[in-house]
């Protein structure tokens, strides 16, 4: 039509958008198997942003209903839209299957600072161990903020992931859960966590191990109270009391004083 | 029903399902903002994070119409209105900052994947005429764009940019007449 040399070589310039911008815009989900039932899990180009429960006991319904309120949900949060993915992003599988997922990308940047601070925190409990909220709170460096780490928890946007589930209450129960306090229990004991024995301990007012041979005293579920003999184990109420009796906290567990 | 059933995918795609018609909405525009995007700032980097901007706002702001809203909604017309909004955002607060120095920081119009080859041919003719397009003063440079790089009509362009079309033509023609002198100069 034109054969004006300036128009043709504007109309050169167009270009069409860099095929991999579109994650940095949009979220990706799946569907995959967890520990517990089946999760929808939300990830950005970061890594993973938002994981819940795809059967929900709860909301009986078909099957689209928990899609949607997965989108929802993700939508209320986050502000971004959530595409159907081809395949679930690396390491995502094996991270619920195992229970570790300290080699995982998260992508928490719609977390507070706290909270974010919280969630790395309770990132480092293992599988078979869980710790008492104080110890989070002592974690983070705000000893006294044990209710708001409950709340920080409470908001988890990736559970499973960061293990929320393995903060639980001083007393030995399992306390609250973004997905239920019933599927708390469930996920603690099918990792290994005897919350009998935790609560039997309780009641004895005991939240400290102490092995007399090595001098360490430990959270009661740390790997290195599990190996202590009953004839050398000691327990304590507070950890100013194993300290008077000259054990030393435990450089893996990292047992606080308010865990009663 | 029939109101819905002829209006075009994108929007039949929004009403149904906000994500999958988002996605929908960028398959279908996803050059014509990225286009003007790249000819505005003149830098991929910059380009690549106006059109992110620009449908993650978009996005954001349909989630709140209702079905009425998104049925009268011009989508192209609509995210080319938003992006000329972030855009004169950026370029206020870039004008509050002293100048870069453009000796020591060339302006970057390549796709960082383009083979060697590619860019030396489009160097002799894209570039050139890209650079002489970040010369000319905002208003012609965004006419000039919309109108001749990513074609579109002036009545939709005099909507993007809130001026009359006689305005709009007013600022492609003496945009081209501008990049003609400079091209010329050289």
């Amino acid at each position: 039509m034109t054969h004006d040399p300036l128009l043709a070589g504007l109309a050169a310039l167009a270009a069409d958008a860099p095929d991999g911008l579109l994650d940095r815009i949009a979220a990706r989900w799946v569907r995959v198997a967890g520990p517990v039932g089946e999760v929808f899990v939300a990830f950005t180009d970061e890594g993973v942003a938002y994981v819940r429960e795809a059967d929900e006991p709860m909301h009986a319904g078909p099957d689209d209903d928990a899609r949607r309120r997965f989108t929802e949900g993700f939508r209320r949060r986050f502000g971004r839209p959530l595409l159907a993915a081809t395949r679930p992003p690396a390491g995502l599988l094996p991270a619920l299957r195992t229970g570790r997922s300290g080699g995982l990308r998260l992508d928490l940047r719609g977390a507070t600072d706290f909270q974010r601070e919280v969630l790395e925190a309770v990132r480092g409990i293992p599988r078979g161990e869980v710790r008492p909220y104080s110890w989070v709170a002592a974690r983070v460096g705000r000893p006294g903020a044990v209710r708001a780490v409950g709340s920080a928890l409470a908001g988890n946007p990736v559970p499973l992931l960061v293990p929320c589930h393995r903060v639980t209450r001083a007393d030995g129960e399992a306390g609250e859960y973004v997905f239920g306090a019933a599927t708390k229990e469930r996920l603690l004991r099918a990792e290994g966590v005897d919350l009998d024995r935790l609560r039997r301990l309780a009641k004895d007012r005991v939240f400290y191990l102490a092995s007399d041979t090595t001098g360490v005293v430990c959270l009661p579920t740390c790997h290195n109270a599990r190996r202590i003999t009953p004839a050398h184990r000691h327990g304590f109420r507070t950890l100013a009391e194993a300290g008077s009796a000259g054990y030393r906290p435990c450089r893996t567990c990292r047992p606080t004083g308010l865990a009663a | 029903m029939s109101e819905i059933d002829c209006l075009d995918p994108v929007r039949k795609a929004l009403l149904d399902d906000l994500d999958e018609g988002f996605a929908e909405l960028y398959g279908a525009h996803r050059g014509v903002v990225f286009s003007t995007a790249l000819r505005l700032c003149g830098r991929w980097a910059d380009a690549e994070d106006l059109t992110a901007e620009t449908f993650l706002r978009a996005y954001r702001a349909v989630a709140g119409y209702d079905a009425a809203r998104i049925a009268e909604l011009r989508p192209r017309a609509w995210l080319l209105t938003i992006l000329m909004n972030i855009w004169r955002n950026c370029a206020r607060a870039k004008s509050r900052k002293p100048p870069p120095d453009l000796r020591e920081e060339p302006v970057d119009t390549v796709d960082p994947r383009e083979g060697v080859e590619e860019a030396a041919v489009r160097h002799e003719t894209g570039d050139e005429l890209a650079g002489l397009l970040a010369l000319l003063p905002e208003e012609q440079r965004a006419a000039v764009v919309l109108r001749h790089v990513v074609d579109l009509p002036v009545s939709e362009i005099a909507e993007v940019l809130r001026v009359p079309q006689g305005t709009v033509k007013s600022h492609v023609s003496r945009g081209l007449k501008r990049l003609r002198a400079l091209g010329g100069a050289r």
